[in-house]
């Protein structure tokens, strides 16, 4: 391998490091009118009035809509109305917009639009959301209308039910001797990328839409649009530059419908809206909250016999992808063991608060504190080494998933591999805890995890390779630069399997739906593998154009041609070749005759064998392979005042192949710090009135420079035979065993059994008197 | 300018901004911060709004040598200063040190951080790591561990030292 693994330089690092990058915000024009959002100050309440009277005296405002009924939107239940009416269901909800020549203007005029708002009780949990009298968020959920794979219950507020079904519970438990049963629950919290999201809209005399919008997810905004509005698909446009941050967050669409109801308000005219940090906390989608409860029963080897698990999501206010999360936290609901006999119950429910988008890892992060606490339970109650335990539950070749998908060599990674390395890594033998003095003690925890990548059965990816004629290649892919370097990954496994300089490929970053092949959306660590299986795809359709030429040219056989170096050469003389700028455009002999043609390479793929679930059971095949983790986290802890300091995090994950070192490393590193920061301080807090009170990066703080600890990476290579050169996903993973891993380790430290997150000093002071 | 009688509440007036070098005469709002001169009126979009009240530093611009987030500041604050942003900045060590040590991953929050760590490194050539921690902490990045800029900083203060 020449290209594959190394640590090649991110084809756009030089415009990331001179200002010159450019994201959705950054294209402005003169013509370009202001958007401004009116939100709901509350989590539930019923819309009396609304006075735009005041806004329309604002100098410059052109448009305002509110109280306008527009088509419900939505992904799996179409119940979200794109500007409310009637009620608002959740602190944040735009209410109203204004349009005006300038953003000053725009903000003047929204702040003068006056909503009258009569309070309704407010679903503030999931769990609360269940019970028999809840206030209903959504009276009519019976009549909205519904994707395959989503089931709501009318007259509830679940949106939808997942059941997994699996072996025979009578006979799990009674072959289990030891029975833990604990539960678990966090708020909703946020993704924080940096750049807020943006969308613009433009409708031009043609009829065509323009959107430009900063989002994981381009193709399904024209899709959405589309179905919602019957628009003519191939008239929306959508494109997307480099994107600031998306981590799932920008795979929910929301703005984009938002800015094309305001252009098509105004004739037409360009729009811009952009979030505040406050609207991009609480108006967008946010990181879905949790309530768990979990019980194992293990044998006397401790080895897992029965499992039930109630997972109530916090969708929030509307559905939106939280079905699909919700739908991923049944799939793989167990976390990476093993387990016979298994009951899962993952519902889907609507509270007051804001609505959840995907967040990194896709439900994993969350099932999985659940998981890993309640097994390092286990492993007290068995006074067992918590690797020890979850080494011999270890998921391998042969075992079934929650779905019943077999497991085999290629399908799942190897965790007691990583496991192992992990313990390595983490200096596991000098033992889990260590007295400082009186006041201080470090310790560490550790978790595992799995994922597979639970995306629609038909998705596809596409990639298309034109030449320039200096025989360079362009890469045009329908995959999202969000940041995880995947359009670089790109280049080197096309560069690999031309055998090229991967300098001589130029990557196109940014996306747009009318040129670019599709890429179904740039989330679930699918960019390289599916966007890998089509470069390669691509990558033999432009070698057999390029040997078919100079087959001709070179009066040889095709077969006897080899590719190498920008040339197609023959096998046993390579000094008898053309390079690919004399092929490229066809071959030109010296009387001026032509043969051949402009090469185009194509290339696509689509996941095979996908399936939906078995309503009843659960039953089918979510997705194409299970990455595998291990980690551990070393805390010092404060015995004083229960505040701690992050030493290590450490994270081994089955890559499959590293395409790209560095890229690689930072990856798992940067989704540790999210991880880390996600179980350890990041929440929404709520109010009575379901509203958010620290929608603000100095009141809800991500971590900052010097507050991170010493990060270890480790890579088990197990290849999945079906990946781009054996790779798996890789992007979520590092983020997925962080609180699992900072819970436990707190748990030891502090002496009593932590169910909640965030994990701050003050949560802890509350277990310890709680147990007083 | 599309202006109209009564627009706006607030006063406007030109004034002559000294920009990466150059003497750039502008129109703002009293009102208008320094963030959105530069990106609305100038065209000079490589600092970033993040949060628009000092959170984050994505905005982060050199002011007379110093950063400074051009969210917090007037644009008539910065009349008669010399005003860096990261499109002046010129193949500066810390930035090969970013692309090297692979110190961004979305980019959004790499211009900030940038002139935030050349401003470090001129002012505190040598700083320790305590010293790095006050300044580089007033930044917010997403997407790295903090460990890449780390090794960035880190990489060209050596060269520093091992050079002067």
């Amino acid at each position: 391998m020449d290209v594959i693994g190394k640590s090649v330089i991110r084809k756009e690092a030089a415009d990331k490091v001179t200002g010159r990058a450019k994201y959705t915000n950054d294209f402005q024009s003169i013509e370009m009118l202001s958007c401004k959002m009116v939100i709901s100050p509350y989590g539930h309440a019923k819309i009396v009035n609304i006075d735009t009277s005041k806004a329309w005296k604002v100098p410059g405002v052109i448009a305002i809509i509110a109280g306008k009924r527009y088509p419900l939107t939505g992904e799996a239940i179409r119940d979200r109305p794109p500007i409310a009416v009637d009620k608002v269901r959740y602190h944040g909800e735009p209410v109203a917009l204004v349009v005006a020549e300038t953003p000053s203007q725009a903000k003047t005029a929204a702040d003068l639009i006056k909503v009258q708002y009569e309070l309704l009780p407010v679903v503030n949990s999931p769990a609360q959301a269940f019970q028999k009298d809840a206030p209903l968020v959504h009276e009519r959920l019976g009549e909205y209308k519904l994707e395959a794979d989503s089931y709501p219950v009318p007259g509830t507020n679940i949106a939808t039910h997942y059941k997994i079904r699996k072996g025979n519970m009578e006979k799990g438990w009674s072959e289990s001797e030891t029975v833990v049963e604990a539960s678990f629950s966090f708020a909703p919290s946020d993704h924080a990328a940096m750049e807020t999201r943006c969308a613009t809209a433009e409708i031009v005399p043609d009829g065509n839409i323009m959107i430009t919008t900063s989002s994981q997810a381009p193709f399904m905004v024209k899709r959405l649009i589309a179905d919602y509005f019957g628009e003519d698909m191939g008239k929306i446009i959508v494109r997307t530059p480099l994107v600031g941050g998306a981590y799932g967050g920008k795979a929910s669409v929301q703005l984009e419908v938002l800015a094309y109801l305001a252009s098509k308000e105004v004739g037409g005219r360009p729009v811009k809206l952009l979030n505040t940090r406050e609207e991009d906390i609480i108006t967008s989608a946010c990181h879905i909250g949790l309530d768990a409860t979990v019980k194992l029963g293990v044998d006397r080897s401790g080895k897992i016999r029965a499992a039930e698990i109630r997972y109530l999501w916090d969708g929030g206010a509307y559905s939106d992808k939280a079905v699909d999360v919700s739908r991923s936290g049944a799939v793989d609901c167990t976390g990476p063991y093993d387990v016979e006999n298994l009951w899962c119950d993952s519902y889907c429910m609507y509270t007051n608060h804001p609505y959840a988008a995907p967040f990194r890892g896709f439900s994993h992060s969350e099932l999985s504190f659940a998981i890993e606490r309640t097994m390092d339970l286990l492993a007290q109650k068995l006074n067992m080494d918590p690797f020890e335990l979850r080494y011999i539950n270890a998921i391998q070749p042969g075992d079934t998933t929650p779905t019943r998908v077999k497991l085999n060599k290629s399908n799942v990674g190897n965790l007691r591999k990583c496991i192992e390395k992990v313990k390595e890594l983490f200096k596991w033998e000098e033992g889990a805890i260590k007295e400082i003095d009186d006041r201080f003690i470090r310790v560490k925890g550790v978790s595992c995890s799995w994922k597979t990548s639970t995306i629609d059965t038909d998705a596809p990816s596409g990639v298309i390779l034109t030449f320039n004629r200096d025989g360079s290649i362009n890469l045009m892919s329908g995959v999202v630069e969000i940041g995880t370097g995947t359009k670089t990954i790109l280049a080197q496994i096309l560069a690999e399997r031309m055998r090229m300089d991967v300098d001589n490929i130029h990557v196109r970053m940014e996306v747009d739906t009318q040129t670019t092949p599709e890429h179904w959306k740039t989330v679930a660590s699918r960019g390289t593998f599916m966007g890998g299986r089509a470069v390669l795809r691509a990558a033999e359709d432009a070698i057999n154009q390029l040997k078919e030429i100079a087959a001709c040219a070179l009066r040889a056989p095709k077969d006897d041609l080899e590719v190498a170096n920008s040339r197609v050469f023959l096998r046993d003389d390579p000094s008898i070749g053309l390079h690919f700028k004399d092929i490229c455009y066809g071959f030109k002999y010296p009387n001026g005759q032509t043969i051949g043609q402009q090469v185009i390479g194509r290339g696509s793929y689509i996941l095979r064998h996908l399936t939906h679930l078995d309503p009843e059971t659960g039953a089918g095949k979510p997705g194409p392979e299970w990455t595998v983790a291990a980690y551990g986290v070393e805390i010092e802890f404060d015995k004083r005042d229960y505040t701690y300091r992050l030493i290590k995090a450490c994270t081994v994950v089955d890559v499959g192949n590293v395409m790209n070192e560095k890229a690689a490393e930072g990856q798992v590193m940067g989704a540790m710090s999210m991880g880390l920061a996600f179980a350890g301080r990041e929440t929404f807090y709520f109010d009575e009135l379901g509203r958010v009170l620290n929608p603000q990066l100095r009141t809800y703080r991500p971590l900052r420079y010097g507050e991170n600890p010493e990060y270890l990476v480790g890579f088990v290579k197990t290849p999945q035979l079906d990946g781009p050169y054996g790779a798996r996903g890789l992007g979520e993973h590092g983020l997925m065993g962080m609180p699992g891993a900072l819970g436990n380790a707190l748990s030891i430290a502090s002496g009593v059994s932590l169910h909640h997150l965030p994990l701050i000093p003050e949560l802890i002071w509350r277990a310890k008197e709680a147990v007083k | 300018m599309r202006r109209r009688e009564g627009e706006e509440t607030v006063a406007s007036r030109t004034i002559t901004l000294n920009i990466n070098g150059e003497e750039r005469n502008v129109m703002v709002r009293n009102a208008d911060t320094l963030l959105y001169t530069l990106r609305g009126k100038l065209g000079l979009s490589g600092s970033k709004p993040g949060c628009l009240n000092g959170d984050c530093g994505a905005c982060t611009v050199n002011v007379d040598g110093w950063p400074m987030k051009s969210c917090l500041m007037l644009a008539v604050e910065a009349e008669g200063k010399k005003v860096m942003t990261i499109e002046g900045l010129r193949n500066a060590p810390i930035q090969q040190a970013f692309v090297k040590e692979f110190a961004f991953q979305c980019g959004y929050c790499t211009p900030g951080f940038i002139m935030n760590c050349h401003a470090l490194l001129e002012q505190h050539p040598n700083a320790d790591d305590k010293t790095i921690k006050e300044w580089l902490e007033s930044n917010i990045c997403r997407c790295t561990s903090y460990i890449e800029i780390e090794k960035a900083v880190k990489s060209v203060l050596r060269g520093h030292s091992g050079g002067s």
